[in-house]
Parts: C-alpha cells; sequence; structure tokens
C-alpha cells in the first residue's frame, strides 16, 4: 500500500476515535463548567473556569425525584445490589458449567438447550408474574428483590460460559483424578479451579457490566429507596425545579459511568473476551 | 475408588436450583404472561377468559403500531448501519495498524457504559438551544438547524445516532475477530495469483465471514428489539409517543396505565418478534458454520 493511501487509512481511523470520544469529552467538560459558561460557551470548548460544583451537587444534593440528596445512596443500591449478584450467579454458572461438561448424565445435554433460552427471551415477557411474586415474597423495594432477579436471569449467561470454557478441558484428567478418589467437589477445587482464573474475570466482568447497567428490572421492581444508579439518574435529569443545570446531569452521568468505565480500562481484555464469547451463541 | 453414590447425585443437585429457577421463572413466567394476555386484566389480574379481545385491543391502538413502526425504521438502521461500520472499521483495522490495540479499546469503550448514561450524554448533544445546533451556527452556518430531538417525525433517528454511536465498536470486535480467522494461505494464493486488495476482500474474505454476519446481526437485533432504556433516556419515547418503541408500549400499559392484559398482549407480540427473527437467523448460522 502507498504511503497516500495509508495517510488517508490512518486519517480515517482517528477521526473515528475522535467521534468515539466526542461524547465523553463533552459531557466531562459540561460538567466541569458553570451554567453561564454553558450557555455562553461552546459544547465542545474546554472550561474556562473549571469547578467542581456540579459534582458535589449531582452526587449529594441533586433531587432524584422527590427526594434531593443526589445519587450517593442510589450508587451505594447499585453496589450493594451487583456485587453479591455477580458473586452468587458466577459460583453457581461455574459448577453448572462444571456439571454440564464432565459429570454428564441423561437429559443434561436437553437440560443445557433448555437453560439457553433464558439468554434469548425478552425480559419483558417475565416482568408481570415476576413484579406479582417479589411482592408475594416481601421483596418488593429492598435490594434482595432486585438481587434475586439478576441471578435468576443471569444464571444461563454464567452458565454458558463456564460451560463453554469447561468442556475444553480434556475428560481423561476428570476420570484420572475420580480413579484416584477425588470426589466431584475435591475435582473442581482442585483441577478446575486453578485453571479458571481467566473464564471467572470474563464472567465476573460481564455480569458487573449487565447488572450495573440495567435499567429495566431497577424501575419494573425498586422501591423509591432501592432504586439503583442508573434509575436515579434517569429521575435526575428529567426532575426540572426551574433552570435546566446540564452540568449536574453530565456529572450525574459521568459518576453513573464510573465503575463500569474503570473495569473496561482496567480488564479491558476480559471485557472484550466476554461479548465476543457470549456472542458466539448469544 | 470411593464409593461412587455422592457423586452419582451431587451434579444433578447442584442443577437443579438453576433448573428450577429456569422451570419457574422463564417457562413457567412466560406461560403465565401467555395466560394473562388472553384475560380481562386491568389493574389486577383477573383471569376471567377474554379469549383474543386483548389482541383486538393493542391491534386497534394506534399507539401500538407507532411503537412497532419506530422499531422497524430503528432496528433496520441501527442494525445496518452498525454492521457497515465495524466492518469498515475492522477492515481499515486490519492492515497491520499502528495503535491497534489502543485505537480498538477506544472504539469499543461506549458499550462499557449503560444505555441511560449514552441517552443522557446525546439528549445533551443533540438538544437543539445549546448543543450541536449551536456549534455549527457558531462555526459561521447561522441557518443551520438539527431539531431532531424534539420533531416528531425525527425523533426515532437520534435513537438512531446514539445506538450506532453504542454499538458500532461492538460489530468491529466481532469482525475483527473473525477477519483475524481467516485462512492467510488462500489470501497469500491469491495475491500470488495477481488480486487486488479490494477484490480479495470482496471475492474471499467477506463471503468466508458469513457465520460472522449472522452472529452480529443476531446480537444487534436483539438489542433493538429489547431497547427501552435508550429511548427513555434520549427521548422518553416523545415527543408525545413519536418515538415510542414496543418495550415502552408495554411499560407504561403494564405499570403506569393499569392495563396488564394489553400489557402482557405487547409482550407476547415482543416475544414473537424476537423468535420471527432470531429462529431464522440461527439456522442460517448454524447452517453456514457446518458449510464450513
Amino acid at each position: 500500500m502507498n504511503a497516500v493511501s495509508r495517510f488517508f487509512l490512518y486519517a480515517i481511523l482517528l477521526l473515528a476515535a475522535l467521534y468515539a470520544l466526542a461524547p465523553l469529552w463533552v459531557m466531562l467538560a459540561t460538567s466541569f463548567k458553570s451554567l453561564d459558561e454553558i450557555r455562553e460557551g461552546s459544547l465542545i470548548a474546554a472550561p474556562q473556569a473549571p469547578t467542581i460544583a456540579a459534582w458535589g451537587k449531582a452526587w449529594s444534593r441533586a433531587c432524584t425525584g422527590v427526594r434531593c440528596d443526589g445519587l450517593q445512596p442510589f450508587f451505594i443500591n447499585s453496589l450493594l445490589m451487583t456485587i453479591p449478584a455477580v458473586l452468587i450467579s458466577t459460583i453457581i454458572g461455574a459448577l453448572n458449567g462444571y456439571a454440564l461438561t464432565h459429570w454428564k448424565f441423561r437429559g443434561s445435554e436437553v437440560l443445557f438447550t433448555m437453560l439457553l433460552l433464558g439468554c434469548f427471551i425478552p425480559f419483558q415477557v417475565v416482568l408481570l408474574p415476576m413484579a406479582r411474586t417479589l411482592g408475594a415474597i416481601g421483596f418488593v423495594d429492598s435490594v434482595f428483590g432486585l438481587i434475586f432477579v439478576h441471578v435468576v436471569y443471569g444464571l444461563a449467561f454464567t452458565t454458558l460460559f463456564f460451560r463453554n470454557y469447561y468442556i475444553g478441558v480434556p475428560g481423561e484428567l476428570i476420570k484420572a483424578a475420580r480413579v484416584d478418589g477425588a470426589g466431584f467437589f475435591t475435582i473442581f477445587w482442585r483441577i478446575l479451579m486453578p485453571i479458571s482464573m481467566p473464564i471467572f474475570m470474563v464472567c465476573v466482568i460481564w455480569q458487573f457490566t449487565q447488572i450495573w447497567n440495567d435499567f429495566l428490572f431497577g424501575v419494573v421492581f425498586a422501591g423509591s429507596d432501592s432504586q439503583p444508579v442508573t434509575v436515579a439518574l434517569n429521575n435526575l435529569v428529567r426532575t426540572s425545579t426551574g433552570v435546566k443545570e446540564y452540568n449536574v446531569d453530565m456529572a450525574a452521568a459521568i459518576i453513573a459511568a464510573l465503575p463500569t468505565l474503570l473495569v473496561y480500562i482496567v480488564a479491558g481484555k476480559y471485557f472484550v473476551r466476554g461479548l465476543t464469547a457470549g456472542a458466539v451463541k448469544g | 475408588m470411593r464409593p461412587l453414590s455422592a457423586d452419582r447425585w451431587l451434579p444433578k443437585l447442584v442443577l437443579s436450583p438453576t433448573l428450577l429457577a429456569s422451570l419457574i421463572f422463564v417457562y413457567g413466567f412466560i406461560l403465565i404472561t401467555i395466560a394473562m394476555s388472553f384475560t380481562e386484566s386491568r389493574m389486577l389480574p383477573n383471569w376471567e377468559w377474554a379469549g383474543i379481545d386483548r389482541y383486538v385491543d393493542l391491534f386497534d391502538n394506534d399507539r401500538f403500531w407507532v411503537s412497532a413502526k419506530n422499531l422497524a425504521i430503528f432496528g433496520s438502521l441501527f442494525i445496518v448501519i452498525s454492521m457497515a461500520v465495524g466492518l469498515f472499521l475492522a477492515i481499515l483495522l486490519d492492515q497491520k495498524i499502528r495503535g491497534e490495540g489502543f485505537l480498538r479499546a477506544i472504539y469499543l469503550y461506549p458499550m462499557a457504559l449503560s444505555f441511560i448514561v449514552t441517552g443522557t450524554a446525546w439528549k445533551w448533544m443533540l438538544n437543539p438551544g445549546l448543543g450541536l445546533e449551536r456549534i455549527v451556527q457558531q462555526w459561521g452556518f447561522a441557518d443551520f438547524t438539527f431539531d431532531w430531538l424534539v420533531n416528531p417525525d425525527k425523533a426515532i433517528y437520534t435513537v438512531v445516532i446514539a445506538g450506532v454511536w453504542q454499538s458500532a465498536g461492538f460489530a468491529m470486535a466481532l469482525f475483527l475477530a473473525g477477519l483475524r480467522g481467516v485462512d492467510s494461505e488462500i489470501i497469500k494464493a491469491a495475491q500470488v495469483d495477481g488480486a487486488t486488495l479490494p477484490t480479495i476482500y470482496r471475492r474471499i474474505i467477506i463471503p468466508s465471514l458469513r457465520p460472522v454476519f449472522f452472529s452480529v446481526a443476531l446480537i444487534l437485533a436483539h438489542i433493538a428489539i429489547k431497547s427501552f432504556d435508550l429511548v427513555m433516556a434520549l427521548t422518553g419515547g416523545g415527543p408525545g409517543t413519536a418515538s415510542d418503541v414496543p418495550a415502552i408500549f408495554m411499560y407504561q400499559f403494564s405499570f403506569s396505565r393499569g392495563q396488564l392484559g394489553v400489557g402482557a398482549a405487547s409482550a407476547v407480540m415482543m416475544l414473537m418478534t424476537i423468535m420471527a427473527v432470531m429462529v431464522p437467523l440461527m439456522y442460517a448460522e448454524a447452517k453456514s458454520g457446518n458449510a464450513r
């Protein structure tokens, strides 16, 4: 390829990168501006007199509907909901994947195919019965309800991840261990666990991103005090008390995005692998 | 060998909670929703048989047709543009680019964001008063107008803009993985035969990516049909109901308007749509995968 076409190649790639980064830049720049500067300046200009006032307000004082204590309580809700849901669904998924690949029994393949449907359904088709069920067992208005829902509907994916990973582990290895007298859990702990680090990373990151970013379950199943941060962000943007404070909206949006962005920056490799692995079947 | 008795039932015991959860919360709940769509349910479930009345209500509802039409517009543009941009970027990145990993990371980061965050950001950038419209005016095009966000005929296209921004990098990542899997011997042989690079892509590489096309289309279609949060954050279905999609229709009729029966019927329609799109695509994907 000659120099001219290589120049255009890089120019296009850089333009595309700028386009991808532009919204993040606009969000950041806006969040550090005062309202006056937003009204007078340009959307893409860097802040002239940077201020963190909007961040403070978004975190602890902005109104999200009736409450006016910022995103902070809902950010904590999201943590309380996401961490247990990720851990529980990942551990169960790991054991499921192990049982489905190395302890096959009659019907285990059918069982796996059956579970897969859970990856495909639009969740709208389970919302109504689930809302009534959570009401009946008293899980409404608490993060427990959301943890429960995210575990239940995350299992199909976590099982899929581990099943596809463990199917590559040679069966002879497990057979040999069984001959030596090792049982179901011993084999899992001693043989599978030490080689499972990559898939645990993929699964945890996938689940974390999915659950943290969820809006549908949050808006349908959470009470006003147990809402996750995505729902609170949407309420904050929609709650207008007089002047529209775009700088607060943008600071709030970045706060809500920060955990998944951090995970992406730190462990992007596993994030991509999860996306493509989920994509193979999902 | 130690007695195998425990190992005989342990795997089944381990799988049983998941099996139970799937039977109740996936299969059972789908059946309940289907059943509810044939009842007189309004504010509360009411199991009185109503035949196909709720579906008649649904199909008589203009708002439902607006949402279906919007899904068709959004879905087709979102899928086609994301795939085109994704494939284009993947092919460019496949030319031994310096800093490829870095560029890839930049293209893909929107996928880590919540659709609510994406919607909030684009709502700000596309707002007619202070956003993009004003920048272009400040650049000297005083007559420039860009009011799609508040224009009932154009609002759904803003969802396409934001959706493509979020998902094109994802399509790129999948296509790039596919490109890396193409047998380099065949490409070398074609080069020896004097084929130019565009010809090689058009005649050899892209046709061999068929299964990847199906996977990408499958996932994007899935995202499109379920799309709810992006529309909620960006337009809220508005102005009025101009950018409603089925997921918003279902949510409002079920949880704000107290029309459980109609909500259930619309959820069933969503399930059918996903099945109608997924089953042929999965079949085609399996077939083209086996043919390789």
